[in-house]
């Protein structure tokens, strides 16, 4: 009862929505209604259409994510682990974070095409360094005592670095993985829009160009809502991997 | 300062000699030498500063309207009931949403020139901004506002004194956040509609198989993204000289 009232304003919005389309305020050809938008929903998903997109899409995401994730944790704890490495990886991520990572979109469809493999290499190349970057800071930030007790009760760099730096340094890197979840749904939707034969960013664009603005409509509040519920998901993830946390 | 430089020579030098070694066609790779080339050449021309100037005005429209918008709102949200309550599920649920997939419904809405990309832009960046503003309201200290009240404040000045300044660090944050966003949308925007600027020329060289162009492009938006985030922290050292986070001269994320 308390979700339904705290969701009233949104209920509002569409019910306003539907009433200046059915009322003429705006034109059809501008914003369809929403009973046409829903309807058009309904036949996205009973006819399947939406499952191979979307699949095609989730596999992208996940695969670029999911790499970025490995990597990026490995990266991470490594330059705070070694001065070596993080003397030669510091420059060069300080160069390249700044980088709008959209811009890498046209050259790695040069170098991989327009299928699967350039939309995950955005991704993976977009949402590595805001893993590594976190992954630093918390290995980074890790309580120096605590190192040096396990140190002194006889612990290996092995041990330490897996009992000690990576729990430490978890909530830290928790967040950051939550921006790169973020990130990978605008760079798996950007580079589909830009340039694709399948995933729901080339649904978006498709149906757009089609004029079948009822179905685009449907077709882009699914990606939000696919984001929303993702986000929320992580989050949910999150608070129960760090149940362990004071507070 | 030599030690610094290190990698990104040694980086450059692989993508020369290996762009250079035969394996790979310069289509796919052009050699750093030929982009460094191209790049001072479209200087010279001044055919860059034309398109970076296009690239960073939208930008930094929908980026200015995005922060004012964000920062109202997200003091109207923190301060007053109403706002509140209608604009909390919009905004729960706007936040983690990807809004690039709304660019077809602008670009219906508002045409192919510089308008849908404004909006867009303003529309991604506006929700960080809103949240960030609306946590520092909400953190500001009771006792500040009470004291203010208390000695005759009006609202206007408790506005302008008091919350903007105490939340302002966190305003900042919210800021450096958009920052990103607003340069990723733009360059993509412009990848998608067209109309010039550093993501249209792009895919202008993609399509005509200017690789070299891309790359060049590629040079250009990174160093302007460098530049917008070091201005951006520049400023926020500057505006919070008062605030004990740059007197304790910590890095600022």
């Amino acid at each position: 009862m308390r979700t339904a009232g705290r969701y009233l304003p949104l209920a509002l919005l569409l019910a306003a929505w539907e009433a200046a389309s059915r009322l003429g305020w705006v034109p059809q050809s501008m914003l369809p209604s929403l009973s046409g938008v829903l309807a058009l929903w309904w036949r996205l998903f009973t006819e399947g259409e939406i499952y191979t997109h979307g699949g095609a899409s989730l596999l992208r995401a996940g695969a670029g994510l999911a790499l970025s994730i490995l990597v990026g944790i490995v990266l991470g704890i490594l330059m705070s682990w070694s001065r070596p490495v993080r003397r030669a990886l510091q420059p060069l991520v300080g160069i390249l974070y700044p980088l709008p990572k959209s811009a890498l979109i046209p050259i790695l469809m040069i170098w991989l095409g327009i299928g699967h493999l350039s939309k995950v290499a955005v991704i993976f190349l977009g949402c590595l360094l805001p893993v590594v970057l976190s992954s630093f800071n918390g290995a980074n930030g890790v309580d120096r005592t605590l190192i040096w007790s396990a140190q002194s009760l006889g612990a290996g760099r092995r041990s330490i670095l897996r009992e000690i730096v990576i729990p430490a340094a978890l909530p830290e890197i928790l967040s950051g993985i939550r921006i790169a979840l973020a990130l990978s749904f605008v760079l798996l939707v950007s580079s589909e829009m830009l340039a694709a034969r399948e995933g729901l960013g080339f649904l978006i664009s498709f149906l757009g160009e089609a004029g079948n603005y009822e179905g685009m409509f449907a077709a882009v509040f699914t990606v939000a809502a696919l984001g929303f519920a993702a986000d929320r998901g992580y989050l949910a993830l999150v608070r129960w991997a760090l149940r362990w946390r004071e507070a | 300062m030599l030690g610094n430089a290190a990698s990104p020579l040694v980086v450059l030098v692989a993508w020369e000699s290996f762009a250079r070694s035969g394996f790979v066609s310069a289509y796919l790779l052009p050699p750093a030498s030929a982009v460094a080339l191209r790049l001072a050449e479209a200087v010279w021309s001044g055919e860059i500063l034309r398109e970076g100037g296009r690239t960073l005005v939208r930008m930094l429209v929908g980026y200015v309207l995005a922060a004012a918008l964000g920062v109202a709102l997200g003091v109207l949200i923190a301060r007053v009931r109403v706002v509140r309550w209608f604009m909390d599920p919009l905004v729960s649920i706007g936040f983690p949403a990807p809004k690039i997939s709304f660019l077809p419904i602008f670009i219906l809405w508002f045409g192919l020139f510089d308008l849908p990309k404004i909006v867009m832009t303003v529309f991604a960046c506006v929700f960080p901004v809103i949240t960030a503003t609306w946590a520092g309201t909400d953190g500001v200290d009771k006792y500040l506002i009470w004291s203010a009240q208390n000695m005759g404040t009006r609202n206007r000045a408790l506005l302008w004194e008091i919350v903007l300044p105490a939340a302002l660090p966190q305003v900042f944050t919210g800021l450096q956040v958009a920052l990103p966003i607003a340069f990723i949308v733009v360059i993509v925007t412009e990848m998608l509609t067209g109309g010039g600027g550093l993501g249209g020329g792009m895919m202008e060289g993609q399509r005509f198989a200017d690789s070299t162009r891309v790359f060049a492009n590629l040079v250009a938006v990174g160093v302007l993204g460098i530049l917008a985030m070091k201005g951006l922290a520049f400023l926020r050292r500057r505006l919070l000289v008062w605030h004990e986070e740059v007197q304790r001269e910590g890095t600022v994320a």
